[in-house]
């Protein structure tokens, strides 16, 4: 993180009607404490408005959290209304209580990077790393 | 996003353009300059600042987001600035203020933006400062600026306002005392928040003295009580910050304001500005590290 000459910002969301948003918390916490600076919007968000809040925070990824088992509705929507907003270059990243058989659907849908209970919070934020690397990288070179 | 589409998305108002904005003058890129001398000063000029500071949990992002409501009941654009401090051990920061304004978060004529302060040894004013240009600019009025009311950097964003309300609740105890000294003495408005809470009549006749002292003393504190969970005491707020802003440009003390942000803003641009160089110079030194650090930065100063 050091070496890294801008602070990534990213924000966290938590779309659909389940009102458990201790994953989501837990995940904005461990960003921030490897460096970054998180937004949260608080839970049940709709796409847009999540959508919104990112572009204006100016963030370089979206990581959404879902337990009610809508994701394959909720993390496209957000993708979709990223492109309405003309930030369709910002990378978003899902997880929550994800089925195996989901993950491709949701890779075909645009989401860069899929998490589950299972993964370990580090791989989590080495994921937002990465994404935010090549973001950026993609607005350097423009 | 090109520096043409930039200053052209930022003319018109494009929400993706303010927001770059802000970010690549916070990040000190090298675009932050044609970025704010493409500002419209009269607009700034004519913007209410609004400064909402106060104890942690006191109510002022739910405070801010009744603001909200009621200037855009009145068709004004506002904007928002929630500054939270950044982690001392990681330099990351959890920005949590959005989350009770986010019923703002489709109309386009609300901008909220949260900002950490980077444990900056200055350059919080700068950043904060243009921030508030640049919203401001934007067609914004008010812009809030919002602070965690505890540290001395805090203190100096706070300068940056027009009107600064001083946001307090019952049940914080020690904070509101160990905060006495410093912030009471800048604040325009002493809010009671949470007037639903046991304990909001003693904190309020405490601020009444307060605020009978400074006007005792010249000064024009006014107190106000919210419940800002219900809306209730916010129009009465909103009259007190007009009519203070309205009191302070007819008496000059609101030119007077901007002139010291002004000196502020200048000062810490300066530094932000000045540090690459000096860091130059001290790493070229380096295989010299005797005498005195003190005597050495002065030698250093002399050599700029
Ligand atoms: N009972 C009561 N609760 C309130 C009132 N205003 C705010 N709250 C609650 O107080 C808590 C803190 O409110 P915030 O608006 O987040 O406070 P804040 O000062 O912005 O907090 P920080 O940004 O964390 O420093 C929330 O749970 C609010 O719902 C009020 O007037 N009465
Ligand atoms: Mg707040």
């Amino acid at each position: 993180m050091a070496g890294r000459s801008r602070k990534y910002r990213v924000l966290i969301g938590k779309p659909g009607l389940d009102g458990h948003d201790r994953g989501a918390k837990i995940l904005a916490r461990a960003l921030r404490d490897a460096g970054f600076e998180a937004v949260y919007t608080g839970i049940r968000r709709t796409a847009d408005e999540i959508a919104a809040a990112a572009v204006q925070e100016d963030v370089s990824a979206v990581g959404l959290s879902s337990l009610s088992g809508a994701h394959l509705r909720l993390f496209p929507a957000v993708v979709e209304a990223l492109k309405q907003r003309g930030a369709g270059d910002i990378p978003v990243l899902g997880g929550g209580v994800i089925p195996d058989e989901d993950l491709a659907a949701l890779k075909q849908a645009g989401i860069v990077e899929v998490y589950t209970p299972g993964t370990p919070l580090a791989q989590v934020v080495e994921a937002f790393e990465n994404a935010c690397d090549r973001h950026q990288k993609g607005r350097s070179g423009k | 996003m090109n520096r043409e589409d930039l200053l052209q998305g930022l003319k018109g108002r494009d929400p993706r353009a303010i927001a770059r904005a802000i970010s690549l003058v916070e990040d000190g890129d090298p675009l932050a300059d044609a970025i704010l001398g493409s500002l419209d000063e009269s607009r700034i000029e004519q913007a209410l600042v609004l400064g909402m500071t106060g104890p942690p949990g006191a109510g002022k992002s739910t405070l801010t987001d009744q603001i909200i409501a009621g200037y855009r009941a009145r068709s004004q654009r506002i904007g928002v600035i929630a500054i939270d401090p950044s982690s001392a051990i990681s330099g990351g920061a959890f920005l949590g203020d959005r989350i009770r304004m986010m019923r703002h978060a489709l109309d386009s004529d609300v901008i909220v933006r949260s900002m950490a302060t980077r444990g900056r040894l200055g350059g919080l004013c700068a950043a904060a400062g243009a921030a508030v240009r640049i919203l401001a600019s934007s067609g914004c009025s008010p812009v809030i600026i919002e602070t965690v009311g505890v540290g001395q950097s805090e203190m100096d964003i706070i300068r940056l306002a027009d009107v600064t309300t001083l946001v307090l609740a019952p049940g914080l105890g020690d904070d509101i005392q160990a905060m006495k000294a410093g912030l009471l003495e800048v604040a325009d408005i002493l809010v009671v928040n949470k007037a639903d809470c046991v304990g909001a009549e003693t904190l309020a006749m405490d601020m009444e003295a307060v605020a009978r002292e400074s006007r005792d003393k010249g000064g024009s504190t006014e107190v106000c009580m919210t419940v800002a969970s219900e809306g209730r005491g916010i129009a009465e707020l909103m009259q007190t910050v007009e009519a203070l802003e309205k009191q302070y440009r007819q008496g000059g003390e609101h030119a007077r304001r901007r002139q010291h942000a002004y000196d502020l803003e200048v000062l810490d641009w300066a530094l932000e500005l000045l540090r690459p160089e000096l860091l130059e110079k001290i790493a070229k030194s380096g295989s010299n590290r005797t005498g005195d650090p003190r005597l050495k930065a002065a030698g250093i100063l002399r050599q700029i």
